[in-house]
């Protein structure tokens, strides 16, 4: 009897939890009481990683440091050109009458861990709510983006990986603006779904973020694309590797826009068999909609 | 008690609040963040099936359910998860518990795998069934690593009990 109503507490927690989302504020209250507890299992673990960088051979660390010194150089260059051209760029699109780029606000953080749940991909960073990360910001390294935060916590957050099963990012294909979503495959892999088999995407690929969800900032590096099947479906099956290091980096840049996009038009607003007052009201709504994503796209 | 029910030993009863310092101290451990490593076992799991066996009056479901959302919230899991597999744990512990305590630690361990694997297994269906990546059949190991504790966890979770009933101050312990 006992047995029956505990399980059918867990089962309807899980329930509420996978499908609806509706514990979080049940997680949020007891991660507050395991935060010491954590903290205390954290230790050793800090230990080892401690203990493994001070015994790192002096040969190691002069070479590493050469490297990163042939790096800034090479970077410096490419710095000098890039501020050139963004004056260029400022100039260019206050000529056009362009709105101006979109101002990116960003965080610094190292992965402490992987997260011990084995059936997802998800990392912890050192960087919570009280630095400034919040729910729904892109992860990237030097090379890439590599997931976007889905829990904060006070001073520590989770990153779920492009990687994992299903998590989806919307890209375009840099080569010519074709616009999709790549998608967590398993294993590892990503897969640029709901193409057409006769998409133009080609092997070699590099697939870009879009910024289309408000989320992402645009032109970000996802992937790039490996294996194009178009033999099986109406779609084409689009296989991709990661272009950050998703499953090895350490040190990682949380993104986020500095200024929110403007709120989504009301679907319901846009029927057409709305009163006269509210469809005009939509019509304006949804235009500045899709000029703001035009301009955040380009 | 004694230490198994064929033993001539007589132990002092179990202290309550050693119980559930074990079960924190094995709540830690798991927290401990040893990323993919295969084989770390469950040592949540694992002491709690060992005091349901020992001590069915006393720990049982309530205390599985509680440790296991804890559990969840520690891991990043689905809520209900863990707790909906140490509430199913424990009452098998306790059913075995009549049964098991005649046995000596290491044949209590053959009686235990099942148990744990049962427990894995059902963690497994319950993500799959919520769309999840199977983990890949390194996430069973665990179990059979928590199986070969058994035996030296038997003798370090009942130290406490081995004590004489008069102390004497020339015993070390």
């Amino acid at each position: 009897m006992r047995l029956m109503v505990f399980v059918a507490i867990a089962l309807t927690m899980l329930v509420a939890d996978l499908k609806f989302r509706y514990l979080e504020v049940m997680r949020q209250s007891l991660s507050v009481i395991l935060y010491p507890v954590e903290m205390a299992a954290a230790t050793p673990a800090d230990l080892v990683r401690n203990a493994s960088t001070y015994f790192a051979t002096l040969a190691k660390v002069q070479k590493e440091n050469a490297a990163l010194r042939d790096e800034r150089l090479r970077v410096g260059e490419r710095l000098v050109q890039f501020e050139q051209m963004s004056r260029e760029n400022t100039e260019l699109r206050g000529l056009l009458g362009m709105a101006q780029r979109l101002e990116a606000h960003s965080v610094a953080a190292q992965v402490l861990y992987a997260a011990r749940d084995p059936f997802s991909r998800k990392v912890i960073l050192d960087r919570g709510a009280s630095h400034g990360v919040g729910a729904g910001q892109a992860v990237v390294d030097a090379t890439g983006v590599i997931g976007q935060v889905s829990r904060v916590y006070p001073i520590q957050s989770e990153v779920t990986l492009l990687t994992d099963k299903d998590q989806a990012i919307p890209v375009t294909v840099a080569r010519n603006g074709l616009r999709g979503a790549v998608f967590g495959a398993g294993r590892g892999q990503l897969e640029l779904r709901f193409l057409p088999a006769n998409a133009d995407v080609q092997p070699g690929d590099e697939l870009l973020t879009s910024g289309l969800d408000g989320l992402y900032l645009p032109g970000l590096p996802v992937a790039r694309v490996v294996r194009v099947e178009r033999d099986s479906q109406a779609f084409a099956r689009i296989l991709c590797v990661p272009a950050g290091g998703v499953e090895s980096s350490m040190r990682v840049l949380v993104l986020s826009r500095a200024e929110p996009l403007p709120p989504m038009p009301d679907p319901a607003d846009a029927l057409p068999i709305a009163p006269s007052g509210k469809t005009r009201d939509a019509k304006s709504a949804t235009g500045d909609t899709a000029s703001s994503e035009a301009k955040a796209s380009e | 008690m004694q230490p198994t029910n064929r033993s001539r030993r007589i132990l002092q009863p179990v202290k309550l609040w050693f119980v559930y310092l074990s079960l924190c101290f094995a709540l830690v451990l798991d927290l401990v963040p040893t990323g993919r490593l295969p084989g770390v076992p469950d040592w949540l799991a694992l002491v709690l099936a060992f005091w349901c066996v020992r001590e069915p009056l006393r720990v049982g479901m309530g205390t599985g359910f509680l440790f296991g959302l804890l559990v969840d919230v520690g891991h990043g899991a689905a809520m209900g998860q863990h707790a909906l597999a140490y509430v199913l744990l424990a009452y098998g512990a306790n059913a075995l518990s009549r049964r098991v305590l005649w046995f000596p630690p290491a044949e209590q361990a053959l009686h235990i795998l099942p148990l744990l694997l049962f427990t894995q297994v059902l963690m497994v269906l319950v993500r799959l069934v919520a769309g999840a990546e199977f983990p890949g059949w390194w996430y069973f190991v665990g179990t059979f690593t928590g199986t070969l504790l058994w035996v030296p966890l038997h003798f370090l979770l009942l130290l406490p009990q081995y004590r004489p009933a008069d102390r004497d101050d020339n015993r070390p312990i």
